[in-house]
C-alpha cells in the first residue's frame, strides 16, 4: 500500500443525539486529486475536520493512517506538522495584513523574536510564483479579489510543506475565470507531488480534475468511483449523492407569460466609492407576469450591483434611469419604497444580507412585512407564528418548529426561509440572486419548483445565476451582462451555453443589444 | 400596578397580544417536547432569577434579617431607581449593537438644568421637569444624528458626549451645587403615594398589590387563550401555574413589606410603568422588533426595508429622554444638583444590561433581564454596605459578578452550539 497516502478506517463521529459519521472509510492515493461529494449535511466537512484535527483524536472512533502510519492529531497544529492542511470555504485571512504577513501568520519568519521582513517577503514572493500570483507580497489582502485570496491561502498551505491539501468548496465564491485558474493550479500541484482532497458541489469541476470520487450520504460512505474507468456522468454522481435517480435536475414547467410587469430603462450606476467608474451602463430589461427571466454574467459583470441598485439604491451612487411597473413610473429609491412598489430582492449572500441568524424562523419570515401583522404598531405574535408555520409546511423547511434559530439550519433551509420572507411580502416581481448557491441537489430542485410556482401565480421572476445550466434549465428568457452592459436578450429556445458565454464575455468596444 | 418585585418586573404580560415565543436567549417559543426541554431553553432567564434569589437570601441571613426589613426594601427600590431607569434605555441601545457612555453626564446636565430653571429662573417645577425631558431628547437627537446619519460609532460619539455634557453641567452650575428643591420636585425621587390610615398596613399599597396580581393573572390567562385560539403550542400549564403562584406571592410579599413602612414610593410607580411599557415595545411593537433585527443583522434588516437609520436615531433620542428622567429622579432624591452627579452611572447601567443577558454583539437582550441585572447590582451594593464591606471590596466583587454572569452566558452558548452541530 505504498501508494496510499491516506487511509481513514471506520470513522464514527457522534454528536449529542446525532451520528454525523458512521464507519466512514476513505482511501486516497498519492499524487491524485480525490473529490468528496455529498449533499449538505452528509458529513463531508465533519470528515475533513476529523482528518485535520479540528475534532481531536479520541473524540471519534476509527483510525487514520498517514503514509501507512497511524496518526492521532490533537489539533490543527499537529495535522499541519504532518503535512495535512485544510483550506476552509470561508477564507481565514486577516484583511488588513499584507499577503506575506498572512502567508506566514503563526509561522513567522523571525530572528531572535523579531520578524525578518526580507526573508518573509522574499519567501512569500517565491510561494506566490508557485501559485501563479504576480501581486506584490506587501499588498494588503483586502486590496485583492476573492480569487487571489484563495491563491494566497494555497500559498500559505505550501509554506507549511503540505503533502495533503484539503480544499472545502474552493470555487464556491469564485467566478469562472478564477475557478478555472484554481483548478489548473490544483493540477499543477499534483505534478509537484501534492495530493489534494477537494470537496465540491460543482460536478463539472469534479469531472474535470478529480481522479477519484468518494460519495458520502447520511454520514456513510456510499461508493468510490474511479473517474478514469469509463465514463462517469454527472448524473451518475448525483444518483449516488441523493440515493435515487433524479429524473431531471430541473422540474418541467410551462410558463404562461402575460403582460409586461416591470421595465427598467437606461439604468446607469456608478461605483459607490469612485463616482467616475460606471458599473452599469444604460441597461434595459423587462420581465412579464408569469415569466422567469435569467441574468447571466461573469462575476464582476455587475449582476448583483444591477439588482441592488434597482432595489432601493442599495448599491452605488449616481444612479440614473427609470423603473416602470405595468407601464407606470415607480419610485424605488429606498428599500421601503421598492418593497411597497412590489419588488423583492433575495440576496446572494443569505448569511450576511438575508437573515438574522441569531433569531428564529418566524421572526425572519415576517421580517420584511412586519406591518402586515401589526395593529397600532404592535405585532400579533400568534398570527406571526401561524403565518410562519404555514410557510414551514408549504416550503418544506426542515426544522422542528418555527421557533428554531435560522443560524442552525442548513443552507437549503435557510434559503427557503429567505424565500418565505419575500413571498410573505407578496411582491409582484422577485429578483433572486444566486438562489441555489451552496445548496445541495435535492434542495435545489425544491427551490426551482418554488420559482415555477411563483411564476404560475403571475409574478415576474428574475434569476441571477453563475451556473449556466441552471439558467438554461429554468428560465424563459435570458439576458447576458458583460462589464455592466446588457449584451444580449435571448429566448430560451435559442439559448445555448456557447451563445451565452460569447455574450457574457463580449468586450466593451462592441456593445451589441441584439435580439437573438 | 404597584410594588413590582423582581419577579413581577419580568412578567409584564403584553395586554392584548399573546406572544408565543419569549424574546432573547431563551428563544424556544413553541415547546413541543414538554416541560423539561422548555425549562432547559429558559435556563438563562431562570438562572438569573435563581441568582437574584440566592443573593437576597444570602444577605438576608448574613445581615440578620435587615435586608428584607420593610425600611430596607423601600430604600432598595428608591436608591436603585435611577440605575434601573437608565438600564431600560441602555438595554435597547445595546440590543441594537450600540452603546451609550454619556448617560451619567446627561444625568448631571439635566439635573443641573432643573436646578437652574427652578431656583434661578423661578420656573414652576413641573414646567422645569418637562423642559428637562425635552433637553434630554435634544441631547439624544444630537448624538443620534452623528451615530445614525453621519456614521460615527456610538462608542466615540457618546464618549465625546460624556466629556461634553459633563462640561455643560459644570458650566450651567458654574461649578457650584444647587439646593434645596421644592417638595413637589423632591417627591419624584423620594416621595410616597399619599397614605391612608395611620397604623399598621398602608391600604393603598395593598390594593395596588392586589390590582397588580389580578392584572398579571389576567394577562397571562388571556395570552394563553389567544394562543389556544390560534392553535399554537404554549408553555406547559404546570409551569404557567407555578410561575403565576410564585409571581403573585412575591408581589404581595413586597406589597406587604412596603405597606408596613411608608407605602408605595412614587418612583416605583414610574419604574413599573416604564418596565411594562418598554417590555411591550421591545417584545411586540414593530419598532422593538426592528431594534432586534438591526442588532441581529444590520444589512439584512436594511434589505428587508427596515429604516435602520431612523430606528437608531430614535433609540438615542429615547435614551436621552430616559437619561433626563433619571436625572430628575436622582436630583430630586438628593435634593441637590451637583456638577459631579451621575459619575459612573453609565457603567452601572451597562453592567446591569450585560448581567441581564444581553449580547455585546447586539440582537439579544431583554428589558426585564436588564432590570434583574440592575437589581442584582443594587442588592450587592446594599447588602455589602449593611455588612460594612468597604467600597474597595464592593467594587472588586461587583466586577467579578459581571465577569461571572457573562462567562456563564458564553459557556451556555458554547454548550448549546456543541450539542447541535
Amino acid at each position: 500500500m505504498a501508494n496510499t497516502i491516506l487511509e481513514m478506517r471506520d470513522i464514527t463521529k457522534t454528536f449529542p443525539g446525532v451520528k454525523a459519521l458512521q464507519d466512514v472509510t476513505l482511501e486516497v492515493e498519492r499524487g491524485q486529486v480525490h473529490a468528496i461529494c455529498g449533499e449538505n449535511g452528509a458529513g463531508k466537512s465533519t470528515l475533513m475536520k476529523v482528518l485535520s484535527g479540528v475534532y481531536p483524536a479520541g473524540s471519534f472512533d476509527g483510525q487514520i493512517l498517514l503514509d501507512g502510519q497511524p496518526v492521532e492529531f490533537k489539533n490543527i497544529n499537529d495535522s499541519e506538522a504532518a503535512g495535512v492542511v485544510i483550506i476552509h470555504q470561508e477564507l481565514a485571512l486577516s484583511p488588513f495584513l499584507s499577503i506575506a504577513e498572512n502567508i506566514f501568520l503563526g509561522n513567522e519568519q523571525s530572528k531572535g523574536g523579531f520578524i525578518d521582513w526580507n526573508k518573509t517577503n522574499l519567501d512569500a514572493a517565491g510561494l506566490l510564483a508557485r501559485v501563479g500570483l504576480r501581486d506584490n507580497p506587501i499588498t494588503k489582502v483586502t486590496d485583492i479579489g476573492v480569487g487571489k485570496q484563495q491563491l494566497v491561502e494555497i500559498a500559505k498551505a505550501l509554506s507549511k510543506k503540505v503533502k495533503l491539501l484539503i480544499l472545502d468548496e474552493p470555487t464556491a465564491a469564485l467566478n469562472d475565470d478564477d475557478s478555472a485558474h484554481l483548478l489548473d493550479l490544483i493540477k499543477s500541484l499534483q505534478g509537484q507531488g501534492i495530493t489534494s482532497i477537494i470537496i465540491s458541489h460543482k460536478l463539472n469541476e469534479i469531472k474535470e480534475i478529480a481522479d477519484k470520487v468518494t460519495i458520502i450520504r447520511d454520514g456513510k460512505t456510499i461508493e468510490t468511483l474511479d473517474m478514469h474507468a469509463g465514463e462517469v456522468s454527472e448524473d451518475r454522481i448525483i444518483k449516488g449523492m441523493v440515493g435515487r435517480d433524479l429524473e431531471s435536475r430541473y422540474p418541467a414547467h410551462e410558463s404562461s407569460i402575460g403582460e409586461e410587469l416591470l421595465r427598467i430603462e437606461d439604468w446607469t450606476v456608478h461605483h459607490p466609492l469612485d463616482a467616475s467608474r460606471e458599473i452599469i451602463h444604460q441597461a434595459n430589461l423587462a420581465v412579464a407576469a408569469g415569466e422567469i427571466v435569467g441574468i447571466a454574467g461573469l462575476m464582476g459583470a455587475g449582476r448583483t450591483e444591477l439588482a441592488m441598485s434597482v432595489f432601493g439604491k442599495s448599491y452605488g451612487t449616481g444612479i440614473s434611469g427609470t423603473v416602470y411597473k405595468r407601464g407606470e413610473k415607480i419610485d424605488t429609491s429606498t428599500v421601503t419604497k421598492a418593497i411597497a412598489a412590489g419588488i423583492a430582492y433575495a440576496t446572494e449572500d443569505r448569511k450576511k444580507y438575508g437573515l438574522n441568524l441569531i433569531d428564529d424562523i418566524q421572526r425572519n419570515v415576517s421580517g420584511s412585512a412586519l406591518r402586515k401583522l401589526a395593529k397600532l404598531g404592535f405585532v400579533n405574535g400568534s398570527e406571526e407564528s401561524t403565518v410562519a408555520e404555514r410557510y414551514r409546511k408549504s416550503m418544506n423547511i426542515k426544522a422542528p418548529t418555527v421557533a428554531a434559530v435560522t443560524g442552525k439550519l442548513s443552507g437549503g433551509n435557510q434559503q427557503k426561509v429567505v424565500l418565505s420572507k419575500w413571498m410573505y411580502a407578496d411582491p409582484d416581481v422577485l429578483i433572486l440572486d444566486e438562489p441555489t448557491r451552496g445548496i445541495d441537489v435535492g434542495a435545489k430542485y425544491e427551490i426551482y419548483t418554488i420559482i415555477n410556482q411563483l411564476a404560475d401565480q403571475g409574478k415576474g421572476v428574475i434569476v441571477i445565476s453563475s451556473e449556466l445550466p441552471e439558467l438554461l434549465g429554468i428560465c424563459d428568457r435570458i439576458y447576458t451582462l458583460s462589464e455592466g452592459r446588457i449584451t444580449a436578450d435571448v429566448p430560451i429556445a435559442d439559448a445555448t451555453p456557447e451563445f451565452l458565454l460569447k455574450y457574457m464575455t463580449l468586450e466593451r468596444e462592441s456593445p451589441v443589444n441584439e435580439r437573438a | 400596578m404597584s410594588a413590582p418585585s423582581p419577579t413581577q418586573a419580568t412578567e409584564p404580560k403584553p395586554t392584548g397580544t399573546g406572544n408565543s415565543s419569549p424574546r432573547g436567549q431563551s428563544g424556544s417559543g413553541n415547546p413541543i417536547t414538554g416541560a423539561v426541554s422548555y425549562l432547559a431553553g429558559q435556563l438563562r432567564q431562570i438562572g438569573l432569577f435563581i441568582a437574584l434569589i440566592v443573593i437576597v437570601l444570602f444577605f438576608q441571613i448574613t445581615t440578620n434579617g435587615i435586608t428584607l426589613a420593610p425600611i430596607n426594601v423601600s430604600n432598595l427600590v428608591v436608591q436603585n431607581s435611577y440605575i434601573l431607569i437608565l438600564a431600560i434605555g441602555m438595554v435597547m441601545v445595546i440590543i441594537a449593537g450600540h452603546i451609550d457612555l454619556s448617560v451619567g453626564s446627561v444625568v448631571a446636565f439635566t439635573g443641573a438644568m432643573a436646578g437652574v430653571m427652578i431656583t434661578q429662573w423661578g420656573l414652576p417645577w413641573p414646567v422645569a421637569a418637562v423642559l428637562c425631558l425635552v433637553i434630554g431628547a435634544l441631547v439624544g437627537a444630537w448624538q443620534g444624528f452623528w451615530i445614525a446619519y453621519f456614521g460615527i460609532p456610538a462608542f466615540i460619539v457618546t464618549l465625546a458626549g460624556m466629556l461634553a455634557f459633563r462640561g455643560a453641567a459644570q458650566i450651567a452650575l458654574q461649578n457650584q451645587q444647587i439646593s434645596p428643591f421644592p417638595q413637589g420636585f423632591r417627591n419624584i425621587g423620594s416621595g410616597f403615594l399619599p397614605a391612608f390610615g395611620t397604623t399598621g398596613y398602608e391600604p393603598l399599597t395593598l390594593i395596588l398589590g392586589v390590582i397588580a396580581s389580578v392584572a398579571l393573572i389576567g394577562t397571562g390567562l388571556r395570552g394563553r387563550a389567544i394562543r389556544r385560539k390560534y392553535q399554537l403550542e404554549d408553555e406547559p400549564f404546570l409551569w404557567f401555574i407555578t410561575k403565576m403562584v410564585f409571581t403573585v406571592a412575591l408581589v404581595m410579599y413586597i406589597g406587604f413589606l412596603l405597606a408596613s413602612y411608608s407605602g408605595t414610593p412614587i418612583v416605583l410607580v414610574v419604574l413599573a410603568v416604564l418596565v411594562v411599557v418598554y417590555s411591550m415595545v421591545m417584545k411586540n411593537s414593530v419598532f422593538g422588533r426592528h431594534v432586534y433585527a438591526i442588532g441581529g443583522n444590520l444589512h439584512a434588516a436594511e434589505l428587508s426595508g427596515v429604516k435602520t437609520k431612523r430606528v437608531t436615531f430614535l433609540l438615542f433620542v429615547n435614551m436621552g429622554v430616559i437619561s433626563a428622567l433619571a436625572g430628575l429622579v436622582f436630583t430630586g432624591q438628593l435634593n441637590l444638583a451637583s456638577p459631579s452627579a451621575g459619575n459612573g452611572f453609565e457603567l452601572d447601567a451597562i453592567a446591569a444590561v450585560f448581567i441581564g443577558g444581553a449580547a455585546v454583539t447586539g440582537g439579544i437582550g431583554t428589558v426585564t433581564g436588564a432590570i434583574v441585572g440592575g437589581l442584582i447590582i443594587g442588592i450587592l451594593n446594599n447588602g455589602m454596605s449593611i455588612l460594612g464591606v468597604g467600597t474597595e471590596y464592593q467594587s472588586l466583587i461587583k466586577g467579578l459578578v459581571l465577569l461571572a454572569a457573562v462567562a456563564f452566558d458564553v459557556f451556555n452558548k458554547r454548550r448549546a452550539a456543541s450539542s447541535t452541530k
